[in-house]
């Protein structure tokens, strides 16, 4: 019995981590190229309420996922523009993008507040995978999209580490200068991972939207955008970090549930605050900690790159 | 091999290459030789493609070329170290090589990668490690990684913007040996430098920029420092500092068995003894990173000390904050002027009053006296400031030094400590900086300068004291001591004291 | 830029930034993004010059609507005023919403705790509770940002989730109404503890603690040591330290001002507007505030007539409610309006220049 409740734990956490997943992969994509996107939140959301329209509409949640994927990407092109070719501050032009996405979402989506969704993602269990002890049950018993996070946490990890283009990619991200007088073109590349950074923002709602919830409530993603911009620093810019850091967290989301099953009576509010409270102490711990070990950010992170002007 | 002709570049409010013509051929080492602000990055910066020319044109083996992108000059041969280094710290040598290389894989193998580095390396007698981080390289080892880099993209015109700036006389030596190597390989080698002697003794032919135009090309074996000099500086100069002996008073600042972690937290200074009198210049000379920086920021107070004793007019303020050695008379001008030194979107005025707003009594400020004061310094030190309600980083890097020393002496410190004072200023704004930190020594505050130009050094120290990783190998007379001798000890060989 | 297909176009350093230029930005910025929110309005079929119009007129076109306005504008002009004193030091304090629910916990605690107090007492009680609780919200991710570099954009942004849950526990908890039948709200403050109004309008004593805030600002960044030194420190920290200035010391107590302030704003809400804690009390104040700071370029006499307009934004925002429109139109117009000034930040310090210098 004790047993089946912490399998039950660990598994809907590896659910609940994967918005954040994806999120975060984004990011660590984003920021590996130089460019800080704080409009994270404000991504999702428009994905999320994209995807759920169009899912709505077309009663396919994989044509939802694709809008939802492509809304993001536009989102994230309003903050390339920003960031990279009018320098801006990127503090403030990600605010911006939260902000906007907040409303936009919420503008979208007013009449679909509580609307009933049948096309959504539903758990496939991996024949053989799944009947793994332990293991099977936390990590093969659910959405195709969560398959689909394993794998991409892999793929972007081979990419950045072990290809040309991705080790270009680090080098924008570290030294733009000397990245463009090896004749890299720094402005498409940052272009191009922020706007798939957007993307996987986008996905990330979908499947809160499509998969998680599935429902489509204003500001759903309730801080998740935020929690996965902390998840990239505490996964020191590196895909497979990122995983752990997203179970993690995922766990910490659905522990207040597992905590009232076995008749543990705190307030829920108070449960409800343990992600926040986690991300700050865990972003504080291992903030202090990359001053020590040499695994810094990107060293031009946040800094515009301007040719003429060294 | 290549020729450049008329080339003009214009920037707002600057015309930086005024009809410049300047060719080089192959297996010869040509110096592009100029005052700081005379065009030579400029026209480079052309050269390599990062930079489109307003007018004029280049040819390459005889055939004009456009060169629209760092990428086209690569294509075309033409390969540049630059003074700050264009490497990726976190990267190994040869990832670094391969950065932007055509004809790599996309999954690449960097085994294979890191054995023809090697090979091509071997080749030239550039030492170097494929497989190590950036980041744990010596500088000397990180230009050599940068001249492997060039090479292997096939480059035939080699351009080294102050190669030398940052070794030790024995590196530049072995370094100009490579580079010969390399030209009677048959390579055509371009060296931008502003240090006479260096590019009399090692080159074929220099030509000499000015004011954003050339003033004209000499065979080296045909010319000397005088002529050299009036072609640099449009008219003869007083090499020698005129100086009045040395009047020594009481000890100013003591350093005693001082060390100081650096910003990785290694060992940055390790047991410095050093103590420094009113009215006396001490020099520190020393490859850059050798401890220099940390140096004066523990004198600062800027930075702690982790073990050891600093003393300033004998008291102990080893503990000292920023606040309380400037309240103890000890002024610094920083290596950074633009950033640290001086707030570069504030105007004058409010730069003026950086330091003296401490000394404020009531924490209101009154900026009647403080445009007052700000007038005097500019009027006395004829700073161009065309307008003082305009951020200061409009203005030069002369009239940047001048008025950030300007401010530094206005208060009559005990203790001037300087890094780099004269770095990238023009030879007006030079001897300004000069004569000014000689007056104040004559007026018997105590001159801690830190410089990487033995000239410099040798020109205006009383003593001379040499860092070689974070130790002082010597403190030195420089009237009984000769550049070799200091060199040595630059690459870590210990001294006697004597002086 | 030189580069490919931008070689056309091209930003060229301008030598000096007129007056002109820094009025005009900020302008355009909200014309430009009155618009582009207008053709999200336009693809839902309705007009959007008539649903711009129709917020317009509810904010400015009666008496009760300029009032409104007013009202909804002082925690704005409050929340943005701190923020502006933060942002100059470049600490990216996006926590003011938080830091306004904490100021309305430690008022209402004051309110709550001494009912009985006359209103000359209860009032500066509430005040100092309330800047005292929002300044420590603002103080705590501060700590962690002065001594190890922690990023402080995102532990105040989370830390309001935190501020308005434990807001949400309180009302249906401890400080619940008994009378309240379920609702969650904590029982009505008694008459010492409600700020004064202006005769029978809802305008409130805060409008004057905002521009005495306003003008005290303006006096303390431009006449005063300590803000000569939050000056200096927000343009380059390491300049700063040179100076011999405290930086550290300048971080904290500049984000303890600032989220007292936000708690300040807070403390005006539960007592002017609510009269009693409950669930929801702010739609956002803090991160249009955000906005308002950044439009009005830091400067407090800006903040004071940017907040107005803003309120005026959310007032109007209600009004197009009952047209169908969700409330939330209101922040994607603000965010939009954000995008084009920090887009156009770069014409502040550039020109856009055609040709000439990408190419022969």
């Amino acid at each position: 019995m004790e047993q089946s409740i912490w399998l039950a734990l660990l598994s809907t956490g590896v659910v609940a981590g994967t918005p954040i997943l994806f999120a975060a992969l984004g990011e660590i994509l984003t920021e590996r190229a130089g460019i800080l996107n704080l409009g994270v939140e404000g991504m999702m959301l428009v994905g999320a309420v994209t995807g759920f329209m169009v899912t709505m509409s077309t009663h396919n949640q994989w044509m939802g996922l694709l809008m939802a994927i492509v809304a993001g990407g536009l989102m994230a092109l309003i903050h390339a523009f920003l960031s990279i070719t009018l320098r801006a501050n990127q503090v403030v032009s990600g605010l911006a993008l939260t902000i906007f996405g907040t409303g936009l979402s919420g503008f979208l989506g007013k009449d679909l507040i509580g609307v009933p969704l049948t096309d959504t993602f539903k758990p496939i269990p991996i024949a053989g995978l799944s009947e793994i002890p332990w293991i099977g049950d936390i990590l093969f018993k659910h959405d195709a999209l969560v398959y689909i996070s394993y794998g991409l946490i892999f793929i972007l990890w081979f990419f950045l580490y072990r290809t040309k283009t991705g080790l270009e990619l680090r080098a924008v991200g570290e030294n733009p200068a000397a990245a463009d007088a090896a004749g890299i073109n720094v402005f498409a590349i940052r272009y191009a991972c922020v706007i798939a950074g957007g993307m996987l923002a986008g996905a990330a709602g979908a499947y809160l939207s499509l998969a998680y919830a599935p429902s489509w409530l204003e500001n759903m993603t309730a801080g998740r955008g935020w929690i996965a911009v902390a998840l990239v620093i505490f996964g020191t810019w590196n895909p497979l970090r990122a995983f752990l850091g997203s179970f993690f967290f995922g766990t910490i989301d659905v522990m207040g549930f597992t905590m009232q099953t076995i008749g543990i009576q705190i307030p829920s509010f108070f449960l409800k605050m343990l992600p926040y409270i986690f991300t700050i102490a865990v972003l504080i711990v291992v903030t202090r900690e990359t001053k020590t070990r040499r695994v810094a950010s990107p060293e031009a992170l946040s800094i515009p790159y301007n040719r003429e002007e060294r | 091999m290549v020729e450049m002709i008329n080339i003009t570049k214009r920037f707002p409010g600057i015309l930086a290459n005024d009809r410049v013509s300047f060719s080089v051929k192959a297996g010869e080492i040509h110096a592009l030789l100029g005052e700081n602000g005379a065009g030579k990055s400029t026209l480079m910066s052309i050269l390599t493609g990062l930079y489109r020319p307003d007018e004029g044109e280049i040819r390459i083996q005889g055939n004009p070329v456009d060169l629209q992108s760092p990428r086209d000059a690569v294509a075309h041969g033409i390969g540049m170290v630059h003074q700050h280094f264009k490497l990726v710290k976190p990267f190994t040598v040869a990832e670094n090589i391969i950065l932007g290389l055509k004809g790599i894989k996309e999954v690449y193998n960097l085994k294979s990668i890191d054995e023809s580095v090697a090979q091509l390396s071997r080749e030239y007698g550039l030492h170097i490690q494929p497989d190590s981080p950036i980041w744990q390289l010596s500088v000397g080892e990180q230009q050599r990684a940068e001249i492997v880099k060039i090479l292997f993209r096939g480059a035939e015109i080699l351009i080294l913007d102050e190669p030398t700036a940052v070794l030790t006389p024995q590196e530049a030596k072995d370094l100009y040996k490579t580079l010969r190597k390399m030209a009677d390989l048959g390579k055509a080698i371009i060296v931008i430098s502003h240090k006479l002697s260096e590019v009399l003794a090692h080159t074929d032919a220099i030509t000499v920029l000015r004011g954003g135009r050339s003033v004209g090309t000499v065979r080296t074996k045909e010319t000397s420092e005088m002529e050299l000099t009036r072609m640099m500086v449009g008219r003869p100069v007083m090499l020698e500092t005129v100086k009045n002996p040395v009047n020594r008073s009481s000890k100013v600042l003591e350093l005693h068995n001082l060390s100081a972690l650096g910003n990785r937290g290694q060992f940055a200074l390790k047991e410095i003894n050093l103590d420094i009198y009113g009215g006396e210049i001490v020099g520190i000379a020393g490859v850059a990173g050798n401890g220099q920086r940390e140096l004066a920021e523990v004198v600062a107070g800027l930075r702690a000390i982790e073990r050891g004793q600093k003393k300033v007019d004998g008291n102990d303020l080893t503990l000292a904050s920023p606040k309380q050695m400037i309240q103890a008379g000890v002024s610094y001008v920083p290596e950074d002027r633009l950033g640290t030194g001086l707030v570069p979107n504030l105007n004058a005025m409010e730069n003026y009053l950086l330091k003296g707003v401490q000394k404020m009594p009531s924490g209101f400020i009154n900026w009647k006296q403080v445009a007052q004061e700000t007038a005097e310094v500019i009027k006395k030190y004829d700073i161009k400031v065309p307008n003082p309600k305009n951020p200061v980083k409009m203005l030069s890097g002369g009239n940047l030094q001048k008025l950030l020393l300007g401010r530094e002496i206005s208060g009559k410190p005990r203790l001037i400590v300087t890094m780099y004072p004269m770095r990238g200023l023009d030879v007006g704004a030079m001897e300004t900086i000069r004569s000014l930190l000689l007056q104040e020594r004559d007026r018997g505050a105590a001159v801690l300068l830190i410089s990487e130009e033995l000239e410099e050094l040798f020109a205006l120290s009383d003593r001379l004291a040499v860092l070689h990783g974070g130790e002082v190998m010597g403190v030195v007379d420089p009237h009984k001591t000769t550049f070799e001798d200091v060199g040595l000890m630059m690459a870590g060989k210990r001294m006697a004291a004597h002086g | 830029m030189g580069n490919g297909s931008f070689s056309r176009w091209h930003f060229e350093k301008r030598e000096t930034t007129s007056n002109l230029v820094l009025v005009m930005v900020p302008v355009l910025s909200v014309v430009i993004g009155l618009i582009f929110t207008g053709l999200f309005i336009a693809l839902t079929g309705k007009d959007p010059l008539e649903v711009y119009l129709l917020m317009f007129d509810g904010a400015f076109g009666s008496a009760y609507g300029i009032s409104e306005t007013i009202v909804k504008s002082i925690p704005l002009l409050i929340c943005a005023l701190g923020l502006s004193i933060a942002f100059r030091m470049q600490l990216w304090n996006i926590g003011a919403e938080g830091q306004l629910y904490m100021g309305a916990f430690g008022a209402t605690w004051a309110a709550l705790t001494f009912p009985d107090w006359p209103a000359y007492q209860l009032l500066p009680a509430m005040m100092v509770a309330g800047f005292l609780a929002g300044g420590l919200w603002g103080l705590l991710p501060a700590i962690p940002r002065a001594y190890f570099k922690v990023n402080e954009t995102i532990t105040t942004l989370l830390m309001n989730y935190i501020a308005i849950l434990w807001v949400d526990y309180l009302v249906v908890g401890p400080w619940k109404d008994p009378k309240s039948f379920n609702f969650p709200i904590s029982p009505q403050f008694t008459e010492g503890a409600i700020l004064p109004t202006l005769g029978t309008s809802r305008i409130h004593m805060g409008l004057v603690f905002g521009v005495v805030v306003a003008l005290l600002l303006y006096i303390v960044l431009n006449y005063t040591r300590w803000g000569f030194e939050i000056r200096v420190s927000g343009e380059s920290p390491a300049a700063a330290r040179y100076a011999g200035m405290n930086y550290v010391k300048n971080i904290l107590l500049v984000m303890f001002i600032s989220g007292g302030l936000a708690g300040l704003a807070g403390m005006t809400e539960v007592s002017a507007i609510t009269q009693r804690l409950q669930h929801g009390i702010s739609p956002g104040y803090g991160y249009s505030a955000i906005i308002i700071a950044w439009l009005a370029r830091l400067h407090p006499a800006a903040i004071v007539l940017v907040s107005v307009i803003f309120g005026g934004m959310l007032v109007g925002g209600y009004s197009i409610q009952t047209s169908g429109f969700s409330s939330t139109t209101v922040s994607m117009l603000q965010g939009a309006i954000l995008f084009f000034v920090v887009g156009g930040e770069i014409f502040v310090n550039y020109r856009l220049v055609r040709g000439e210098k990408g190419g022969k």
